[in-house]
């Protein structure tokens, strides 16, 4: 038996072995950290995972706590959603690049709003000027809804809306639209972003304030657990938080956190857990550091197991499972020689397959230049498609499950994810936290430490700070012109001269009054869209009752 | 030596200010005053703060595609204001075809994804209006 003061095998190896290397050859003088800052050993052993126990900790695919994957098969039942998420435009021109993704192999459609619609705004607001058709589709009411998925059945197909402070509006007019094509609601199923906490954190577009944007979501949770069970409520986002600049660990701990935060708020409103919990869904970023994103996706699963069954005392299987979308990183994508980009995207789309992603969005390499082309997106969905089918991972499940580093990273993440756990829960939860701007600061931090850290050349970018090139040739973008603007406008204006306004005014009447008291938002809100009110109006509507959020700016 | 006083402002409808609050920070560590008049401003806003703050500079975050649309009318009404000697600089994602554009409108740098933080606190020091130095009087 060993005494506790012995030599571990570790240490004997460096010290009869790596130090009088070391003397020969020393290491580069380079910092050995992740892209997130995290220092990283030059070597795992089994000493460094001796407290790992294997049904405690990993357990095998489809058990509880799912560390390895949350289906027993892995890829080889049933592949990975490769699901792209594409809108720029008038709905005419998304609903093309629709139909050529699916004719091109995509398994599920995901659509990317404009900024006014995200925001709210119909296209002749002050603010909307510049912005309609640019950064998604312009959807104005429901009469664009039904241009969107035009010829595409809904029962037919997934769909991923991302949609957050709008999003049971635009819910709404979606679900109006199978009603029109004659879907059964039951049958629907896809997925709304609604994650309204990481707008507050992160992305930065909400509308009303906390505490009633936390209301639209548990209206949308009891709305789904009768109505549209297979709906997908909620895909709460570490990717803007990502984005926006925080390390990979603070994307799980805020991500999981803001899990709890909606969970907790759907208990507290009356809800049975095991109702909702099981139609919350996860949506992860994979930036390029591969380990440290691998252990990051597989300590989610862990963490979630435990959090439903432990803290919320789920009953169910499915709600202690974390299912979650992933998105390579869209940040780490560089202007400078675009090319390099469909290899970076191809290492962190590896990354998330690894992590056992249940589906992946793959950026185009020209996007930190424009909206992708058609060229370009068909590129990134092909990159899937030969990892699929040619890289041999999807023959087994949790390939690096076992890797001395990987487990030992993975316990290091939920252990870092435990301990922002506590910080938050000791300030009241994540709403409360938001409110003190902890979470904004975190992330401001984490961004700014790495800005610094590329400026001084601690951490390289191919092209950008080394590699670099000059005189590079113009890259072919896609450039969205004006004329979203004057059509959208111009249907707008006709619109309202042809609908039944009397029919709208009575809906938006019975929206402010569900708002006001403590009706479901969703009936009113249907009611609405089935008039064709429009999503400025929808949201003004609220906005009335409510009042809008500011947020105090802090640099 | 008087601080350089700089606008760091988010017009439009976009939240992502990752960018725009790197770039304050950065400004800021390198010793000028900065401002930032956080999101979703109107360039009426953002001239009114350029104005109420003396600013020597604005720097306009646009990532959106808005930027042809906001640029002209801020650089129109630094006009009206009789502010046409504050040096404006845009920052974001701008396709290569509008770069001729917005310097033909006045906007003095333009500095596309990848920019080092150094070249943009260079420029801007270089090509900031000189003040009338305020005589020390100890």
């Amino acid at each position: 038996m060993k005494s506790a003061t012995a030599d571990t095998d570790k240490q004997r190896w460096e010290r009869d072995v790596l130090e009088p290397a070391l003397e020969k050859a020393p290491e580069r003088d380079v910092p050995f950290t992740t892209i997130s800052g995290r220092p990283i050993e030059r070597l795992y052993t089994p000493d460094d995972i001796a407290s790992l126990d294997y049904g405690r900790d990993l357990n095998d695919p489809g058990a509880f706590p799912y560390t390895r994957g949350i289906h027993p098969t892995g890829y080889r039942g049933k592949m990975w959603t490769m699901r792209q998420f594409a809108g720029f435009g008038t709905p005419e021109e998304t609903n093309e690049r629709y139909k050529t993704l699916l004719e091109a192999g995509g398994t599920g459609l995901s659509v990317a709003f404009d900024l006014p619609t995200l925001m709210g705004r119909d296209p002749d607001h002050e603010l909307s000027l510049g912005e309609v058709g640019k950064c998604g589709v312009s959807i104005t009411s429901l009469a664009d809804m039904e241009r969107l998925f035009d010829g595409i059945s809904l029962a037919g197909i997934t769909t991923s809306m991302t949609i957050n402070s709008p999003a049971p509006m635009i819910f709404a007019m979606y679900l109006a639209v199978a009603e029109k094509q004659g879907a059964d609601w039951s049958k629907l199923s896809g997925t709304l972003q609604n994650d309204i906490l990481k707008e507050f954190i992160a992305q930065k577009e909400y509308i009303y304030p906390p505490r009633e944007s936390m209301r639209l979501i548990t209206d949308i949770f009891a709305f789904c657990a009768k109505e549209v069970p297979k709906w997908n409520t909620i895909s709460v986002s570490g990717y803007h938080i990502r984005e926006a600049g925080s390390t990979s660990l603070q994307e799980l701990a805020f991500t999981l956190r803001d899990g709890i935060e909606y969970v907790q708020y759907g208990a507290d409103a009356g809800l049975d857990v095991d109702a909702f919990a099981p139609q919350i869904s996860f949506f992860f970023n994979s930036h390029s550091d591969f380990f440290e994103e691998v252990a990051k996706f597989r300590a989610a699963r862990k963490i979630w197991a435990h959090v439903m069954r432990e803290r919320f005392n789920a009953k169910q299987e499915r709600s202690w499972k974390l299912r979650f979308h992933t998105q390579t990183a869209g940040v780490s994508l560089t202007a400078q020689q675009p090319y390099n980009n469909v290899v970076r995207t191809a290492l962190q789309a590896l990354a998330a397959v690894m992590g056992g992603t249940q589906s992946l969005h793959t950026n185009s390499l020209d996007e930190a230049l424009a909206l992708p082309t058609a060229e370009a997106a068909t590129l990134a969905l092909r990159t899937q498609q030969i990892i699929a089918h040619e890289s041999g991972l999807t023959n087994l499940v949790d390939p690096l499950g076992g890797s001395y580093f990987v487990e030992r990273l993975t316990l290091d993440m939920e252990q870092g994810a435990r301990e922002y756990f506590d910080t938050i829960d000791a300030m009241g939860g994540m709403v409360e936290a938001i409110e003190q701007g902890f979470p904004q600061r975190e992330i401001a931090e984490a961004s700014y430490k790495f800005q610094q850290a590329v400026e001084r050349r601690e951490k390289i970018i191919v092209g950008v700070n080394d590699y670099v090139e000059e005189d590079e040739p113009r890259h072919p973008i896609l450039y969205i012109d004006e004329s979203t603007y004057d059509t959208q406008i111009s249907r707008l204006q006709e619109l309202k001269r042809r609908r039944d306004n009397d029919a709208v005014r009575r809906s938006l009447d019975a929206l402010r009054e569900a708002a006001r008291g403590g009706a479901n938002t969703m009936y009113p809100l249907l009611d609405c869209a089935r008039a064709y009110a429009t999503v400025g109006e929808m949201c003004d509507a609220l906005r009335e009752v409510w009042g809008e959020y500011e947020e105090v700016p802090l640099i | 030596m008087q601080k350089i006083r700089v606008v760091i402002a988010k017009p439009g409808l976009d939240g992502h200010d990752r960018g725009a609050k790197v770039i304050a920070r950065a400004l800021r560590d390198a010793g000028m005053e900065v401002i930032y008049t956080g999101l979703r401003q109107t360039p009426e806003q953002i001239v009114g703060a350029a104005l109420q703050e003396d600013a020597d500079a604005i720097g306009l975050s646009i990532l959106s595609g808005a930027h042809m649309h906001i640029c002209p009318r801020v650089m129109e009404l630094l006009k009206e204001k009789g502010l046409d000697d504050v040096l404006v600089v845009v920052g974001g994602i701008i396709p290569d075809v509008d770069v001729p554009k917005l310097e033909a409108l006045g906007v003095k740098g333009i500095f596309l994804p990848g920019t080092p933080m150094q070249t943009i606190i260079d420029f801007i020091q270089q090509n900031v209006r000189r003040r009338v130095d305020v005589v020390d009087s100890r």
